[in-house]
């Protein structure tokens, strides 16, 4: 067994330095790298482009570091939720890359999966696709976009084994599996982390090869964006 | 008139059995609220579920477990769970046979135009892009018009699209119509709407054929 375990998230960390382009998973505040989040704000690295699908909100997730103006580049396919954001967006003072989910998603496997670039029909004919390199297959045209090329993927999960193998719960799998091997290197922070060989094989999501680095996070807030609940006479 | 919840009551009406839906935020969601007795349904949320049932009762929300729209939800029997990427390969493969979603403008020729709003709302197009792109069949549910009266199905969008030629249908407030190489065909009204009404209220081509019935919500 090669082991991934670190023992704090500082050491996770290690090696983020200005400027660099992180993954970071999640969806709204699902699934979010809450402990990594934390140590980036505390450490106050700059000049970031953080690849993530949102940018969380006012006061959580990526809202944090943005709050800070340690982010210099998002790359997102919906960021809605976070006032701070757009202000600094249509001031010009943060460089925005709004991308269609699915290409998001697509891009972090294939960097994860070697594969440089692909075709997708998302976008095509809006400005998504301006300046890309469009062709048609079968009758239907398409968009040529490239994998993602990161410094660091950052990513959460349910349990982790000290090999580095990874199994996620709920909706908060979301963009995680898919940034893990995407970058230089992976750092997977969890809410249980376990010897190997208590994980049954055969359940594991992410196999640790695509892993380098795992430490079990503290204090898991999971905050709730849109608490929705139904009456229990229903 | 309709009410969002009429919108979605007749858009449920389009479902068969057998479907796998993908329901975007806002009326689309309450589509599910609707689902016509006697057939079988999935609804996908992109964020990675398939089974989708209604929402928990309090206290027994999981931040783990939540749509699209990032509000808490619940599964059903046969429900799963996968990644972003697996899950935009349902989509883009075709697997998922209907997407309900809303729009700010649709055009007489099916494009759509419902993330950006150059110089005042920027949230993105989260998976509209891919998932017009690529469904078969998409059912725009919207307002007729806007909040300044006007009118919401044009010759040509004026804001930055969506997805080109890819509406299939759209049920408003006042009508169901139909996209076609000769413009809007006007299907149904809505209970006390007339044809001059949905005239009035469409700027784009209207064609319409006949007596235009009104829509059957019971």
């Amino acid at each position: 067994m090669i082991n991934k375990r670190v023992a704090s998230v500082a050491e996770a960390l290690q090696g983020i330095e200005n400027g660099m382009t992180l993954m970071l998973g999640g969806f709204g505040l699902c699934g979010i790298p809450e402990n990594s989040i934390g140590e980036l704000v505390r450490l106050g690295i700059k000049d970031l482009t953080c690849i993530s699908n949102n940018a969380g909100v006012d006061d959580f997730g990526l809202g944090l570091l943005l709050h800070k103006r340690q982010i210099k580049k998002m790359i997102s396919s919906y960021v809605g939720e976070n006032d701070e954001f757009e202000r600094q967006m249509l001031n010009g003072e943060l460089e925005v890359e709004l991308t269609p989910q699915g290409t998001l998603a697509e891009k972090c496997r294939a960097a994860q999966a070697g594969i440089p670039a692909f075709y997708t029909p998302a976008g095509y004919g809006t400005e998504v696709s301006e300046n890309k390199e469009t062709r048609e297959f079968n009758g239907k045209m398409y968009v040529l976009e490239e994998a993602f090329q990161a410094d660091f993927a950052v990513v959460k999960a349910w349990k982790g084994d000290e090999a580095g193998n990874l199994v996620f719960r709920g909706t908060a799998r979301n963009f995680n599996p898919c940034m893990c091997g995407a970058a230089q290197i992976t750092v997977a922070e969890v809410e249980e982390l376990v010897p190997a060989g208590t994980l049954d094989p055969n359940t594991i999501h992410i196999p640790g090869i695509f892993v380098q680095r795992i430490f079990q996070g503290k204090h898991y807030e999971k905050r709730i964006e849109q608490r929705t609940v139904r009456n229990r006479e229903d | 008139m309709l009410d969002k919840n009429g919108i979605a009551k007749r858009i449920a009406k389009e479902l068969k059995d057998g479907y796998y839906v993908n329901l975007g935020i806002g009326i689309p969601t309450l589509v599910a609220n609707y689902v016509p007795e006697g057939i079988d349904v999935e609804f996908q949320s992109e964020n990675g579920v398939l089974g989708m049932g209604p929402f928990p009762y309090e206290g027994e929300e999981d931040p783990d477990y939540i749509n699209a729209g990032k509000q808490t939800i619940t599964t059903l029997p046969g429900a799963s769970f996968f990644d972003s990427a697996t899950s935009f390969g349902m989509i883009r493969g075709k697997h998922v046979h209907l997407t309900i979603l809303g729009a700010m403008e649709v055009a007489e020729n099916g494009d759509i135009a419902n993330w950006k709003i150059p110089g005042k709302m920027v949230k993105g197009m989260g998976g509209a892009m891919d998932l017009v792109a690529s469904a078969e069949n998409i059912i725009v549910a919207m307002m007729h018009t806007n909040r300044a009266g006007q009118s919401k199905l044009l010759k040509s969008c004026s804001l930055p699209l969506t997805g080109v030629g890819c509406v299939k249908k759209i049920v408003t407030d006042m009508a169901v119509l139909e996209v076609t190489p000769e413009g809007f065909k006007l299907l149904e009204r809505a209970p006390g709407v007339s044809v001059e009404d949905i005239e009035n209220a469409t700027e784009g081509r209207l064609v319409i054929t006949g007596d235009i019935p009104e829509m059957n919500l019971s």
